[in-house]
């Protein structure tokens, strides 16, 4: 029958895409005292020196335990696998390392563990993102320079003395450099990853209270407490489950359903519900983030002198206070000075610093723009990614502060970008021709990761090209006092200076924000917002 | 008949040539995805370079398609920026959004098919009316919204299942995405086979049928639905396409890691192999689907005959 030869033929093809069905399946073991918590898909493979962002931050710091750790309540660096690190002259520093810290294979963490990760995180042929933060390590250029190939395998500025001491060298003097040493950049490394790159990648290897149980690429990893860590912090819980969500939405769904136990951004949208939801179950406190609205500097429209009146007025014309509580219901608070309360005050923050300037009064921005030569142009346009973080929602609010407040109709206009990707291309070839959105998420909780970066004269994420000389010298001092308060005090005389320049508009701190289930206790997040996972308790 | 196959999918090459180059054209216009790499800092200049070497992204377009077309015919579709090989993440992908699909598509067919004959049989009916009335609902219902409250209520609510899909995304866990994915392509389907069979049932060699006192089962079924199911086979045909590529908003509320999530991600991070790997097989897709829906032509009506 001729149809029935037909039919034969659609029925293969039909079988052909069923068979591809067949694959996948299997259960899930649910151990007892295990954590459930949401994830994102990190960007960069899972490796100390090319993690930059939280999600993959969250493994590091169940994975590892570097030379120093930040306390998650006050910020401040207390030793972990150092024993001490000792300085005469801020320049050149001795490390001794504590005895009993090993890896979860068995390899003892000695001097050259630190050594061999640092010379390999700042080469240039490993392409790392984070190799930078070796640079003021001597040698950094002969191992990563700016173009062309390395010219050594190690940096001069690291010698392993013994299995428990090395000594590094910084270019320039650098008092707090001890200080940063809580980045996960600086975490050691086991042989195993220098041996054998991709295994240890699909299944990495640390130091810390947790070893990796399986990790499936882009949707879920299995961390369990290692029973051997020695470590102060051992793990209170059995284990973290991460699971991959695209949506927040949907972790928070989750969470409610009794899926999830912890989810560590609350979505926008359910902030309304939160209260009513989980109740005293929700945490929302300041991290280590500010947003700011910057200018280009580098375009004479905005950065002649006598401008910096045009850009203060321009700040105080936003109405901070109302749209941290319209638009993010208080998971911003108005910003007042170029930190982060994160910081406390013992670490540089200082409410108010910024003064008058970042004050809510219309009637004085429009006078201050006025006596500046008014906007150029007559417009001002916002610049920014839109796709995430209700970005076209607050610059929206931020338009409309400023053309009330000028009340000359809409001179502010939003230009929203569609990918941060592109975002990031205009920003840093220097193509800005208006104010745009910067979020500085610190590395460290020290004000020198605030500033110098920011605004001091070739910094490294100085994307409006700010140069001040005054500035660039505060900093320079305050890098070389031995003193931390008079180092602190310098910075803040360097922060006076943004207030007078204005070459960037503090608009709010970012808080972190986390909900958690009837199941765990003693959640809390640490100041770059990342749930503390080994103090959680699963009842 | 096999040649007929033979020379449709021979046809397919130049339409995957073209297709990839447009969709590798249109990524390379979303602009440099390094800087993106480096969050809120700026991109170090020197690993910047390195990573646009690495990446061929430091060539021409031409250079890069071709060199990207080299490595396709090699099996190789490139690295995500994780440092996961394409082709894995579309054999995890891929499975998944084709279960989703396959539960969609059956749902479809059964609820819309039925619905569609009992409407087309007793027009101008109550059932005739109700069933028009739901459909018109359903159409005007958005994804998400249907999504977001069936998965609220039967999730949440009722705690009847589990809200989201767990990372092997079993059959019985993608019964509750495959309604919310189904339901817009169900409410056409019923449209269409109610105008089918109601058109149809007029038909002259119907009432021969009927006629020749054929039971009224068999005339249903054999003469009536299979002359019907033509306009309905060529709409779920093109829907297995569109299921397959644009389950993104469904995907995305149940945490479905499926073909939608992928592009997604790929478009925001200006993934380039993700993106044109993975829709160069949805391209694949569409050609197939089509080829099964002339195929399936001949198979319902002997009329239509390849050489």
């Amino acid at each position: 029958m001729r149809g029935a030869t037909h039919a034969k033929w659609a029925v293969c093809a039909v079988s052909v895409a069923l068979a591809a069905t067949a694959c996948g399946g299997g259960g899930s073991d649910d151990g007892a005292g295990i954590v459930r918590s949401s994830w994102g898909d990190p960007q960069n493979p899972i490796e100390p020196a090319n993690t930059n962002e939280v999600q993959g931050g969250k493994v590091l710091d169940m994975l590892f335990r570097g030379l120093k750790r930040y306390d998650p309540k006050t910020g401040e660096a207390q030793d972990m696998v150092a024993e001490k690190i000792a300085t005469t002259d801020q320049q050149n520093f001795t490390v001794t390392l504590k005895d009993g810290w090993t890896f979860s294979n068995g390899e003892k963490v000695t001097a050259k563990s630190f050594v061999d990760a640092w010379n390999y995180g700042a080469h240039i042929d490993s392409k790392q993102n984070n190799s930078p933060f070796f640079a003021n390590i001597e040698g950094y250029e002969d191992v990563h320079p700016e173009s062309g190939n390395a010219k050594a395998k190690t940096m001069s500025g690291l010698v392993v003395k013994d299995a428990k001491t090395f000594t590094v060298k910084l270019n320039e003097k650098f008092s707090s450099w001890p200080e940063t040493l809580g980045y996960q950049a600086f975490s050691p490394l086991p042989e195993s990853f220098f041996k054998d790159h991709e295994a240890w990648l699909e299944k990495p290897v640390g130091n810390g209270p947790y070893t990796v149980d399986s990790y499936t690429k882009g949707a879920s990893m299995k961390l369990r407490a290692w029973d051997a860590y020695k470590g102060p912090d051992k793990a209170k819980n059995g284990g973290v489950d991460l699971v991959v969500y695209t949506d927040n939405n949907t972790a928070y769904t989750d969470l409610l359903a009794g899926n999830l136990d912890l989810v560590d951004d609350v979505p926008a949208k359910q902030l309304k519900n939160v209260k009513a939801d989980l109740a005293d179950r929700y945490i929302n406190q300041p991290a280590l983030i500010i947003q700011t609205v910057v200018f280009p500097m580098y375009d004479p429209r905005w950065g002649k002198p006598g401008m910096e009146k045009v850009r203060t007025g321009l700040s105080k014309a936003i109405n901070r206070d109302e749209i941290t509580k319209q638009i993010f219901e208080e998971t911003r608070t108005p910003a007042t000075d170029w930190t982060s309360p994160a910081l406390h005050e013992k670490g540089g923050y200082k409410a108010g610093l910024c003064g008058d300037a970042c004050e809510y009064d219309p009637e004085q921005a429009k006078k201050l723009i006025e006596e500046g030569g008014g906007l150029p142009g007559g417009k001002v346009q916002l610049t920014s990614n839109v796709d995430t973080g209700s970005h076209r929602e607050w610059m929206d609010a931020v338009c409309n502060s400023i053309n009330n407040a000028l009340g000359k109709g809409s001179v502010c206009t939003v230009n929203p970008v569609g990918t941060f990707a592109d975002f990031k291309n205009q920003q840093s070839n220097f193509k800005m021709t208006g104010p745009f959105r910067s979020g500085w998420q610190a590395d460290y909780p020290l004000i020198q990761n605030f500033l110098q970066p920011l605004y001091a004269t070739g910094g490294s994420s100085n994307y409006g090209k700010f140069e001040n000389k005054d500035f660039d010298r505060l900093v320079r001092e305050a890098n070389q006092e031995s003193d931390q308060a008079a180092a602190v005090a310098k910075f803040q005389d360097a922060e006076k200076i943004l207030a007078d320049q204005m070459p960037a508009i503090p608009l709010w701190y970012q808080n972190g924000s986390a909900g958690y289930s009837e199941l765990v206790s003693g959640v809390q997040l640490n100041q770059f917002s990342v749930p503390v996972y080994d103090q959680i308790k699963v009842d | 008949m096999g040649r007929y196959v033979i020379r449709r999918l021979i046809q397919m090459a130049p339409v995957f040539i073209g297709s990839t180059f447009l969709i590798f054209m249109m990524v390379f216009a979303l602009g440099d995805p390094v800087a993106a790499l480096f969050g809120d800092k700026a991109p170090d200049p020197a690993t910047a370079a390195r990573i646009r070497e690495e990446l061929y992204l430091d060539q021409p377009l031409w250079k890069q398609y071709l060199h990207y077309m080299g490595q396709i015919f090699q099996g190789d579709f490139g690295t995500a920026f994780n440092g996961q090989p394409v082709t894995e993440l579309m054999a995890a992908a891929y499975p998944v959004t084709l279960r989703l699909t396959m539960v969609a598509i059956f749902i479809e067919l059964v609820v819309g098919i039925t619905l569609g004959v009992l409407s087309g049989l007793k027009r101008g009916h109550f059932i005739d009316s109700s069933v028009l009335v739901l459909t018109l609902v359903v159409i005007s219902i958005p994804t998400f919204v249907s999504g977001y409250v069936l998965q609220y209520l039967f999730g949440v609510k009722w705690d009847v299942i589990r809200p989201t899909v767990s990372v092997d995304a079993p059959l019985n866990e993608l019964i509750l995405p495959g309604i919310v994915l189904a339901l817009v392509s169900l409410a056409y389907v019923t449209r269409l086979t109610r105008t089918s069979i109601a058109e149809n049932v007029r038909a002259d060699y119907l009432r021969t049928a009927v006629a020749k006192g054929l039971p009224r089962r068999r005339i249903i079924t054999r003469h009536l639905l299979r002359n019907s199911l033509i306009p309905v086979v060529t709409f779920i045909g093109t829907d297995i396409g569109s299921l397959m590529g644009g389950a993104i908003v469904t995907e995305t509320i149940f945490n479905i890691h499926g073909v939608g999530y992928q592009i997604y991600q790929g478009i925001l991070r200006n993934n380039a192999p993700t993106v044109v790997g993975f829709v160069t097989i949805l391209v694949i897709v569409f050609l197939i689907a089509n080829l099964l829906v002339d195929l399936l032509y001949a198979v319902l009506d002997p009329r239509i005959r390849y050489a």
